[in-house]
């Protein structure tokens, strides 16, 4: 599989407070890539480097081979990278189909095709019937369903998902982590953070293990999962003597 | 993404905006009484009134395009109705250039004035942005003050001719000829508006003013944006200013780039409905009204009482309904079909 991104020596303090310090990894066309970590550890001040909300201090974001450090975050998106929040930011006072149909404008110059691809990615995110029904009115999980098709609509090679199961019921879980597994399907490569591990070992290919800002382990789930430093990130040290 | 469901197919074929029958019906009766109106034989102040009514919704909705479709509140729009004015009249007088060519030479320099203004500031967001809009309109009055080509303090007297009277756009016997220029101003910025809001463009403003963020993460250069609906709310209050100094024949800086008028239209399109094109109609129909019976019944000291009168229905207005008079209309009766 072909590199899509490539994040080198990825770096961002602010004041003494280093929120990434020397990140590196790449993403493989294709796959889902999880990053976890303990609050704080910098995983959405990492989403926000690549897609260009926050400047870096040092490092070098390539995606498709092409630099994309400090690109304005716009302008990323038209190069491909999609990205959805931590802290929901659906247009609210705007129907769910508006806000999707916002997201199609990307690509499509008629209004009439964009809103017939908003509905085709409507309908894939299980959400046709609440097209017309305002974001503000819509619950949790299908907020994150909105942001997903929003995301969507501007055609990504690489989708960046911050928290996609974070703050939902347990019933509505499963069904967001079978969207996730249909979008891979659908060729879209996906970085998720993600702090449920049973998900995230089940959906990803490798795994970004970050622990106050810097990069702990990059690997597998399975190693992940036996790394001690990751073990240790979240369980604390246990002290042998 | 390729499998077709019905209810995708449903959706689909549904239209990209929903008419409401009932609500084009009473606008369109709305429209044909208001051209009617002049012939029922109104008194002078009834035709000054609705002018003014249509003055002030069409300049609390350059307001609100700025606001309501991308999120920036100005404090000084008032900016954009003196350059009218004074293009308008300056021209005139200087020039002897009709008041109609004046009007589009007004909208330029606005929206070019709109472009130099509006690139520093609009990087600045919420109430920053709001203080610098208020003092850039103080700045302007001060300048006008002191600039000798444009008379200064004393500001330009327009000549009156009464014997070209619509090449000089002057009505001396009649205020009828002004009541269907405001008319014509009025329905033509709603029109282009309502066109708009349903446009690219006014999803684009939509999505900057509710999440600039996520309208950043989808594509949409926020700057360039916010600039445009600035240069666009200029070219519409720009006009108003051109009318109103043909209308009264003088141009003064105090007048011209009066605060009152950046303060007014805010109060018109809060107390209207602001983000929605109904809000400033609705909002200019209430508090002019308010706003010149009060001067007459108050005499001199009608000005100040007006103000508190508007103080009192916004607190109301903000306290009982924040999103304006337009949200006691039913949903089905405004001008998209939702939440079905």
């Amino acid at each position: 599989m072909s590199i899509l991104l490539k994040v080198e020596n990825l770096s961002r303090s602010f004041g003494g407070i280093h929120a990434n310090s020397d990140i590196s990894f790449d993403v493989k066309k294709g796959e889902i890539l999880g990053v976890i970590g303990p609050n704080g550890a910098g995983k959405s001040t990492l989403f926000d480097l690549i897609t260009g909300f926050t400047k870096s201090d040092r490092g070098q974001v390539m995606f498709k081979d092409k630099d994309i450090t400090n690109v304005r975050p716009d302008l990323i998106c038209r190069m491909g990278v999609g990205r959805t929040f931590q802290k929901l930011k659906p247009f609210a006072d705007q129907t769910l189909l508006e806000n999707v149909i916002v997201g199609a404008l990307v690509k499509e110059k008629s209004l009439k095709v964009a809103r017939d691809k908003a509905l085709e990615i409507i309908d894939f995110v299980d959400l046709i019937e609440k097209r017309h029904h305002y974001a503000k009115e819509l619950s949790t999980g299908q907020r994150k369903r909105l942001e997903l098709a929003r995301a969507l609509a501007t055609d990504p090679k690489l989708l960046l998902m911050d928290e996609v199961t974070g703050g939902v019921d347990q019933r509505t879980i499963p069904g967001l982590v079978e969207l996730v597994l249909k979008l891979k399907k659908n060729g879209i490569t996906v970085v998720t953070i993600e702090h449920n591990m049973k998900i995230i070992m089940d959906i990803s290919d490798r795994i970004l293990a970050l622990n106050q800002g810097k990069r702990i382990a990059f690997d597998t789930p399975k190693k992940i999962s036996e790394n001690s430093q990751v073990i240790d990130a979240y369980l604390g040290k246990v002290d042998a003597t | 993404m390729n499998n077709i469901s019905a209810k995708l197919l449903e959706a689909k074929n549904e239209p990209l905006w929903y008419f409401n029958k009932n609500s084009l019906i009473i606008i369109g009766i709305i429209v044909l009484g208001l051209f009617l109106f002049p012939f029922t034989s109104p008194s002078k102040f009834a035709i000054h009134l609705m002018m003014m009514i249509f003055m002030h919704a069409v300049m609390a909705q350059s307001w609100n395009v700025l606001a309501g479709f991308s999120g920036q509140i100005s404090l000084g729009h008032a900016i954009f109705f003196g350059i009218g004015a004074y293009a308008c009249a300056y021209f005139y007088v200087k020039f002897h250039i009709t008041p109609w060519i004046g009007i589009l030479i007004g909208i330029g320099i606005s929206g070019f004035v709109a472009m130099l203004i509006g690139i520093p500031i609009l990087r600045l967001k919420g109430h920053y942005f709001a203080i610098a809009t208020l003092l850039i309109g103080i700045s302007f009055q001060v300048v006008f003050q002191r600039w000798p080509e444009v008379g200064s303090s004393s500001g330009l007297w327009i000549p009156i001719n009464r014997e070209s009277p619509w090449s000089s756009m002057q009505f001396h016997k009649s205020k009828v000829a002004y009541y269907y220029i405001s008319l014509l101003f009025f329905i033509v910025t709603f029109f282009l508006v309502w066109l708009l809001n349903r446009s690219k463009l006014g999803y684009r403003l939509r999505a900057i003013r509710d999440q600039s963020d996520a309208a950043s993460s989808l594509g949409i250069h926020v700057s360039k944006y916010k600039i445009i609906a600035f240069i666009i709310s200029a070219m519409i209050m720009a006009p108003i200013g051109s009318i109103y100094a043909q209308y009264v024949l003088i141009v003064d800086p105090n007048n011209a780039f009066n605060v009152d008028i950046s303060i007014l239209v805010l109060l018109i399109a809060v107390m209207g409905g602001v983000g929605n094109i109904w809000g400033p109609i609705i909002g200019a129909a209430i508090l002019i009204p308010i706003s010149e019976f009060s001067r007459i019944y108050f005499g001199g000291t009608g000005h100040s009482i007006d103000l508190v009168v508007y103080g009192v229905l916004i607190i109301i207005i903000c306290i009982f309904k924040p999103s304006g008079i337009v949200s006691l209309i039913p949903r089905s009766f405004r001008e998209r079909e939702k939440a079905k």
